[in-house]
């Protein structure tokens, strides 16, 4: 094996490692909140993991400003919301978390996630 | 960061100072870069970054200075939104027309067999680079920014994929363009790949074009919903501007529809449509309300009667009331319920979630793999193969598929329902509806009118039949059963004084007692007279002749002692029959639930066609009753009017409701039938399995997909056959899976349901 061989061979077993580290050993900081929360939209969510209490309403401000069509949607699904984000616009989304858990909320197409703890 | 602009309402103003007392009011807010205020249309219009301005500062910028703003009402227009997405489609266009024209001229200027007949300009290194850059970095720009913005947040997508595959081939192109002498001295021949970059961007790129406008059909049904408003209503309102009739000075005046509020008396001419919810006051006519309930026939009208908005009034003038306006609408309950339906999960997308949330990494980690493996153990030119099968990895894999198969389908089928007048509430009771093999049917108001009438007055000699039908009447007065309506009806018909009652008490499933005229009565079924102990014996053989013909009778007791009998029977409905047999057709068994006595449901029961029977059963043992069917292994639907029989449906896998009156977001229900046709019960299920089809075909082709190209891109063929996938093609397949998950989503639209 050449020397070249060798070193793809490292270089792709670094590679493999580091995107695993990158984006799935990855892990989210939980943001409290309670009455409201603003919640940018570029790539993502952020803050992308929050926190808030169970049985309170709550409203989270979206505000889209990445125009990938992917995002133009967020879906939380486990609270029958489908809300389209128009680009450099807030959007309230009310909810009242009737049970405790963990729930997931997506984009249109399911890409890009973000998640609800409700404690 | 962008601006936003942003129009809303303010209230109280009256003259061009409050104008300029507004606008300097807004544009001290920090962050708002420019607020124009309109007297005439009372709207205020700010440009503001939205990082640092909220709703609540603009709102209180008003009110400082004296007014109101309503900041968080729905301005933005639907041709606003119309304009913006079409700006964005006709921007894509243009990018896929020079990538795709760019990636023309390239692949003349380095295919095999063409380029022999390619100027000689195009065989250039260094026009080819100059070609390749717009569409890589203004066309791809796009791939780009999301892939960096996702990055950030430590995800990746389907840009990041399509911008590392493309930025591979363009940067070893360049890289030959530059450097052609070190390239030779590795053995490989300098070639570079400026085709593959571009036309797999302009190939993507059409793909997206095509999907956003295939994604617009998708919710078509809620815009056709929205637009079924009227905009404007005639009022009839005095010079105070307070609702008023005629006779009390009311003028005819236009408004639009947001301001009508609740007791408006509203005129609506033949041909035009009726603004909202209320009830006739004067006047009659037909009215078409295919549009809400898919039901083609149209509705007689008379005073009296619910007049639904949105509708068509055909043929008659008439005036009406308002009693729900706004958000409350028949029409606005529905919008409401489809988006949040359509806004819902289905169980099935849980693994399809799970899946395309490590996909894209997972994706990233083969094609390092497939480089590492190609460079190793692949033929000569090693770098070359290692390259271009990286590249195709890369594009083949489409995670957008998987993403849109459920959402896409769920959409247009609960889109689809509401034009036939099946709402459902979410994507989870439209999953399992297609599982239903039992469906229960409440008896009275869901497959009978729920109107019943008096058949039968048989007094045993005591008293006479107008005494009989009086004290039946008065006692029933109190009742707010709906056989009780009936004899009260029927009293009243016959002009007879009802006496009051006293100490009246109604005994669920039983019947009804109090005393009238110091005499104790009670009236009700057979189960009462057991319960109090009275012989029905002699009137044995004239009950059994009433309920074998489908009646339900009463029986009233006087001081312990029966004197006679009133029988009442209710009307089944004329898409009962068809609806059952829709069903039974499915092979699904249908069941009639009731409280009447086993010989009138058995007699109601041979008339539907229904075998098994469910009677005598009290309204709280319902619930149980489903429960007790769901034992036996079968998945149970319960339908019923969603009021009395609540439990039930909420006990039942699917409860569907008959819509009633204008309320459509009955709380129990999984399902409302706003058009209280029984047939649509048949229509629901049969769009539940439609549905359920195409979402399983959907998640097929997109899995399936996936799971056999990202192999074959890998170059799992080449040992065997020598068979390599070239990247070009890979991006015709990748845009074309999405595009083929999107429209077979549309095609459920032409299915026929009913």
């Amino acid at each position: 094996m050449g020397s070249d061989e060798t070193i793809v061979i490292i270089a792709s077993a670094f590679g493999v490692v580091f995107t695993y580290w990158f984006f799935l050993a990855k892990k989210d900081k939980a943001v409290e909140a309670s009455d409201s929360i603003d919640i940018v939209v570029e790539g993502g969510y952020a803050p992308e993991v929050i926190a808030i209490p169970k049985g309170k309403k709550i409203t989270l401000n979206f505000l889209r400003t990445d125009p990938t069509a992917c995002l133009e949607d967020v879906v939380l699904g486990d609270f029958n919301i489908r809300r389209h984000l128009p680009l450099n616009e807030k959007v309230a989304v009310e909810l009242t978390p009737k049970h405790s858990g963990e729930f997931v909320y997506t984009c249109g197409m399911g890409m890009y996630h973000g998640k609800i703890i409700v404690k | 960061m962008g601006q936003t602009k942003k129009t809303f309402s303010v209230k109280g103003m009256h003259c061009a100072s409050c104008v300029v007392m507004i606008e300097r009011s807004l544009k001290k807010v920090d962050g708002v870069s420019s607020a124009t205020v309109n007297l005439a249309t009372e709207k205020a219009t700010v440009t503001y970054d939205p990082l640092k301005v909220s709703d609540e500062k603009l709102s209180s910028a008003v009110s400082n200075v004296g007014y109101q703003a309503i900041v968080n009402e729905e301005i933005r227009t639907e041709d606003e939104e119309k304009e913006e997405k079409e700006k964005e489609l006709r921007d894509l266009r243009r990018k896929v027309a020079v990538s795709l024209i760019f990636g023309a001229l390239l692949l003349w200027g380095s295919f095999p067999w063409l380029i022999d007949t390619a100027p000689a300009a195009l065989k250039d290194f260094w026009v080819q680079l100059l070609l390749a850059i717009p569409v890589q970095f203004w066309a791809g720009y796009g791939f780009y920014r999301a892939t960096i913005s996702a990055l950030r947040h430590r995800t990746a997508n389907m840009d990041t994929l399509v911008a590392i595959g493309t930025t591979v081939a363009f940067g070893y192109s360049a890289f030959v363009t530059v450097f052609p002498q070190l390239v030779m001295k590795i053995g490989i021949e300098p070639m570079p790949y400026y085709d593959t970059a571009t036309v797999i961007i302009g190939l993507i790129l059409l793909g997206r074009y095509f999907e956003a406008k295939a994604k617009a059909g998708t919710s078509e049904a809620i815009k056709k919903l929205i637009g079924l408003q009227a905009k404007t209503a005639r009022v009839l309102r005095n010079p105070e501007g307070k609702p008023a009739s005629y006779e009390a000075g009311g003028k005819e005046m236009d408004i639009p529809i947001s301001d009508v509020i609740i007791g408006d008396i509203l005129r609506v001419r033949p041909g035009e449509k009726i603004p909202v919810d209320g009830i006739l006051v004067e006047g009659e006519s037909s009215v078409d309300e295919s549009m809400l309930t898919g039901e083609s026939i149209p509705v007689d009208k008379i005073v009296g009667d619910t007049i639904v908005g949105a509708t068509m009034n055909k043929t008659g003038t008439f005036t009406f009331k308002a009693t729900k306006v706004g958000a409350d609408t028949m029409l606005a309950q529905i919008i409401k319920l489809v988006q949040e339906a359509q806004g819902s999960k289905a169980p099935i997308q849980r693994l399809a979630d799970l899946i395309s949330s490590y996909f894209v990494p997972i994706v990233l980690m083969l094609a390092i793999l497939t480089f590492a493996v190609w460079y190793v153990f692949g033929p000569a030119p090693v770098l070359l193969y290692a390259l271009l099968n990286t590249v195709a990895v890369l594009i083949i894999a489409c995670p957008c598929a998987m993403g849109l198969a459920t959402p896409t389908a769920i959409m247009v089928g609960t889109g689809k329902g509401a034009e036939h007048g099946v709402l459902i509430k979410d994507a989870e009771s439209l999953e399992i509806a297609h599982k239903l093999n039992t469906i229960i049917f409440d008896k009275t108001g869901t497959l009978t009118k729920g109107k019943p009438e008096v058949t039968d007055i048989l007094p045993f000699g005591l008293i006479d039949r107008n005494e009989l039908l009086r004290l039946a009447g008065s006692i029933e007065k109190g009742s707010e059963h709906s056989l009780a309506e009936a004899i009260v009806a029927a009293a009243e018909a016959q002009q007879l004084v009802l006496a009051k009652v006293e100490k009246f008490q109604a005994i669920p499933g039983h019947g009804v007692e109090g005393i009238v005229e110091n005499k104790r009565i009670i009236f009700g079924n057979k189960r009462l007279m057991d319960k109090e102990s009275i012989d029905v014996r002699k009137a044995e053989s004239e009950i059994g002749n009433m309920e074998n013909n489908g009646k339900t009778v009463m029986m009233i007791g006087v001081e312990h002692k029966l004197v006679g009998i009133i029988a009442v029977a209710d009307v089944i409905k004329e898409s009962a029959k068809e609806g059952l047999v829709a069903l039974q057709k499915l092979g699904i068994e249908t069941v009639m639930i009731t409280g009447d006595n086993k010989r009138t449901a058995n007699a109601i029961g041979q008339k539907l066609g229904i075998t098994r029977i469910l009677a005598e059963v009290l309204p709280g043992e319902k619930e149980a009753e489903v429960r007790k069917i769901q034992s036996e292994g079968k998945v149970v639907g319960m339908v019923g009017d969603g009021i009395n029989d609540a439990p039930a449906l909420a006990a039942a896998n699917v409860g569907i409701a008959m819509g009633s009156g204008t309320d459509v977001a009955i709380e129990a229900a999984d399902i409302t039938l706003i058009n209280k046709d029984l047939r649509s019960v048949a229509a629901a299920v049969v769009l539940s399995k439609k549905t359920m089809r195409t979402i399983r075909l959907n998640l097929f082709w997109a899995f399936g997909y996936n799971v056999l190209l990202i192999p074959v891109a890998m170059g799992a063929l080449y040992p065997l056959f020598g068979l390599l996938l070239n990247p070009i093609l890979a991006s015709i397949a990748m845009a074309t899976s999405s595009i083929s998950v999107v429209a077979n989503s549309l095609l459920l639209k032409r299915k026929k349901i009913v």
